[in-house]
C-alpha cells in the first residue's frame, strides 16, 4: 500500500474543482496549476525511484483487495508516462499564461486542463480495466471542453466531429468491456491476465481482443486517425501541444498494456493485425505530412507517424523493441509538444498559418530558427538528439525478428518526416524575410522559454540515455513477464 | 396570455416539503439499504425543478439565492477531501470508518465517515442537474 500512487490523479482533480470558487483570481489559478504538476514531477520521479528498490506500488481504494475493489497499480511503464506527462503539462501551461487570453483563463481553463492532466495520469495508474474507461472519459470530456473553449466557428465544426467519433469509440470501448466480463468475469487487469492465461487465449477472447483493438486505434490514431489532423489543428496553440503530446499517447499506453498483460498468446493474429495497422499508418501519415502547406497539418501528421512507429515496437514486441517505444515514447512526448508550440508561434507572429507565405523567419527571430532546426533533427532520428536511440532500438528488434517491410516502412517515415520539416525550415525560415523590422512582432518570453526548456529536454534525453536506460528497460521487462504486475497485484500485503 | 396556475402553486408549496422529507430518507437510509447520496439528490433536484416549473425563475432564484455550479463545485470538493482524510491516518485512499454514539434523543446511532462523502455526491448532482436544467430553460 502506498497512497502516494492515487495523487498523481487526484491533486489535478482537486485543484480543478477549487478554480470554480476562485474564478477570477487568474494569477492564483496559473500558479497554482503549475506547482501542482510540478509536485506531480515529484511525486512520479519519487516513485520511479522506488520502484526500482521495493517493486511496483499499488494503492487499493478503501483497502478492498484486488480482484475486489479498485487498485492504481504504479509500474515503471506507467510512472515513466506520469512523469513525462506532467513535465509537457507544466511547460505547456507556462505558454498557455502569456497565449491563452483573458476569456478562456476566465471560463475555467486551467480548470479543465488539470482535470484532462488527471485523466491521463489516472488512465496510466489504474490497474482496473473499467476504471480505465472511467479515466478516459475524464480525459475526454475535459479535451472536449479545451477544444470547443472559445466557440468560434470552426472549432464548433470541428469539435461536433471530434465528440461524435470519441463517444462512439468509447461505447465500443464499454462493449469491449461487457464481452471481456463476459467472457471471463473479471475486471481487474492482472487478474484478466490470469485468468485469460489459465483458460487459453480462445478465439472468442481474440474476437473480443480485436474489439479492443479498434477501439485502441481510434483513440491513438492508430489507421483510423482521419478525426485527428482537423481537431489537433484548429485548438489554441498550447491546447493543441497538450493534445499532440499527451492524448493519442493514452490510447499507445492502452494498446501496449492491454497486448502485452491480456492477449500476448496468440501473437499471429492480433500482432499481424497491429503490424498491418501500423504499417499503414505509416504509409498514411507520410503522405499526409508531405501533401499539405498548412503548417499546422503538417504538424499534425507528424503525430500520425510517431503513432505508427511506435507500434511497430508493439508489433514485434522483442525487450530491445519495447524499450525502443517506450524510449520513442518519452522522446515523442517531449518533442511533439515542442513541435506544436513552435509552430503556433510561428502562425502567432506571421499571422498566416500556409507555409509558402511565410519566409526568412530566422532573421527576425533566430532563435526560433534554431529550435525548429533542432526539433526537426531529433524527430528526423539524428544523434545524440533522443529520437535517436528509440529508432535504433526498434530498428534491432524489426531486423531480429526478420520483418524487413517493416523496418523499410519504419525507416523510410523517418525521411519522410525530415523531408515535411525541412520544407518547412527552408520555406519559413530561408529566404527574403518578409517581416520589416517595424512590423515585427516582438518576441515574448513566455513563447520561448518553454520552447527551449523543452529543447533542452530532447537534448538531455539524446546524451542522457545511459541514464534513462536502467528505468526503460525495467518498464519492458515488466510489459514482457507478466506475472510481475500480477504478483505485485495479487499478493496480500 | 397568463396562465392561472394556482392550483398547481398551491399544491407545490406543500408537495415541495414532502419530496424533499424522502429525500432526507433516501439519503440516510443509504447506507444499509437502497438510497444514498445520488438519489437523494436527484430527488432534492426534482423538488427544485418543480418549484422552477410552477414559479418563474427569479422568484425562486430570490428565494434560493445559491449559484449551482458552485454547489456542485463545494460537493466534488468535500467528497474529495474526504477522501484525503483516510491518508492522515495512513489508510488507503478513500478508507471510511464508523462507529456507534449514544446521542441524546435517537439514542444509539451510527455515525459514519461515508455520510460525509455522499453528503458531497449529494450536493454535486443537486448542483449539476439543477444547472443543466436551468442552462437548457434559458437557452430556449
Amino acid at each position: 500500500m502506498n497512497n502516494l500512487v492515487v495523487l498523481p490523479m487526484v491533486i489535478p482533480v482537486l485543484a480543478g474543482i477549487l478554480f470554480v470558487f476562485f474564478r477570477n483570481q487568474i494569477k492564483l489559478q496559473r500558479w497554482i496549476s503549475f506547482i501542482v504538476m510540478i509536485g506531480n514531477i515529484g511525486i512520479a520521479a519519487y516513485l520511479l525511484h522506488l520502484n526500482q528498490i521495493a517493486g511496483i506500488q499499488r494503492i487499493d481504494f478503501s483497502g478492498w483487495m484486488p480482484p475486489f475493489g479498485i487498485s492504481f497499480v504504479a509500474d515503471s511503464f506507467a510512472l515513466i508516462l506520469v512523469l513525462l506527462t506532467s513535465l509537457v503539462a507544466a511547460i505547456c501551461l507556462i505558454y498557455a499564461f502569456s497565449s491563452i487570453g483573458e476569456a478562456r483563463e476566465k471560463m475555467y481553463f486551467y480548470s479543465f486542463v488539470n482535470f484532462l492532466v488527471a485523466g491521463v495520469n489516472g488512465s496510466f495508474l489504474t490497474g482496473d480495466l473499467f476504471n480505465l474507461y472511467v479515466c478516459f472519459e475524464i480525459m475526454l470530456l475535459a479535451s472536449y471542453v479545451l477544444i470547443a473553449l472559445g466557440g468560434e466557428k470552426v472549432q464548433l465544426r470541428e469539435s461536433i466531429k471530434y465528440v461524435l467519433i470519441n463517444v462512439l469509440s468509447s461505447w465500443f470501448f464499454l462493449v469491449a468491456i461487457a464481452y471481456l466480463y463476459g467472457a471471463i468475469g473479471t475486471l481487474n487487469m492482472a487478474h484478466i491476465s490470469e485468468r485469460i492465461a489459465e483458460s487459453g487465449q480462445t478465439p472468442l477472447l481474440t474476437v473480443i481482443s480485436i474489439v479492443f483493438l479498434t477501439v485502441f486505434a481510434l483513440k491513438a490514431g492508430l489507421l483510423l486517425y482521419f478525426w485527428l489532423p482537423g481537431s489537433y489543428s484548429i485548438a489554441p496553440t498550447a491546447v493543441a501541444a497538450l493534445f499532440g503530446a499527451l492524448l493519442t499517447k493514452v490510447g499507445i499506453y492502452a494498446m501496449i498494456r492491454v497486448f502485452t498483460l491480456f492477449f500476448y498468446h496468440d501473437p499471429s493474429i492480433t500482432h499481424t493485425f497491429i503490424t498491418v495497422l501500423a504499417a499503414l499508418t505509416l504509409i498514411g501519415g507520410s503522405i499526409g505530412a508531405v501533401a499539405y502547406k498548412d503548417i499546422r497539418l503538417i504538424v499534425t501528421y507528424n503525430v500520425v507517424i510517431a503513432v505508427g512507429f511506435i507500434l511497430v515496437g508493439l508489433a514485434v514486441a522483442t525487450p530491445e523493441a519495447l524499450e525502443g517505444s517506450i524510449y520513442y515514447l518519452m522522446h515523442d512526448m517531449i518533442v511533439k509538444a515542442l513541435l506544436f508550440l513552435l509552430a503556433g508561434t510561428m502562425i502567432s507572429v506571421t499571422g498566416t498559418t500556409r507555409i509558402d507565405e511565410m519566409s526568412g523567419l530566422i532573421r527576425n527571430y533566430p532563435l526560433l530558427g534554431w529550435m525548429f532546426f533542432i526539433v526537426m533533427l531529433s524527430l528526423a532520428g539524428v544523434p545524440p538528439l533522443s529520437g535517436f536511440i528509440g529508432k535504433v532500438l526498434v530498428g534491432q528488434g524489426t531486423i531480429e525478428t526478420g520483418s524487413y517491410i517493416l523496418l523499410a516502412l519504419a525507416f523510410l517515415s523517418s525521411i519522410f518526416v525530415l523531408y515535411s520539416l525541412l520544407r518547412v525550415f527552408l520555406q519559413c525560415f530561408w529566404g527574403e524575410t518578409i517581416i520589416s523590422s517595424e512590423d515585427e512582432i516582438p518576441m515574448k518570453n513566455g513563447w520561448m522559454i518553454p520552447c527551449a526548456i523543452l529543447t533542452i529536454g530532447t537534448i538531455v534525453l539524446g546524451l542522457g540515455a545511459e541514464f534513462i536506460f536502467p528505468y526503460v528497460s525495467d518498464a519492458a521487462n515488466t510489459l514482457l513477464n507478466p506475472s510481475d504486475y500480477i504478483d505485485a497485484v495479487l499478493t496480500q500485503d | 396570455m397568463k396562465t392561472n396556475n394556482v392550483i398547481l402553486r398551491a399544491v407545490v408549496k406543500l408537495v415541495v416539503f414532502i419530496i424533499l422529507t424522502l429525500a432526507v430518507y433516501l439519503f440516510l437510509s443509504g447506507h444499509h439499504s437502497p438510497g444514498g447520496g445520488f438519489i437523494g439528490g436527484l430527488v432534492v433536484a426534482a423538488a427544485l425543478v418543480l418549484l422552477f416549473v410552477s414559479f418563474d425563475i427569479e422568484t425562486v432564484r430570490g428565494a434560493i439565492p445559491f449559484d449551482f455550479k458552485k454547489v456542485a463545485a463545494l460537493g466534488a470538493f468535500i467528497s474529495v477531501t474526504t477522501g484525503f482524510g483516510s491518508l492522515l491516518f495512513g489508510e488507503p485512499f478513500l478508507s471510511q470508518t464508523f462507529a456507534y454514539f449514544d446521542l441524546p434523543f435517537f439514542g444509539e446511532t451510527e455515525l459514519t465517515t461515508v455520510t460525509i462523502f455522499e453528503a458531497g455526491v449529494a450536493l454535486v448532482v443537486v448542483g449539476v442537474v439543477v444547472t443543466i436544467i436551468l442552462s437548457i430553460v434559458e437557452d430556449v
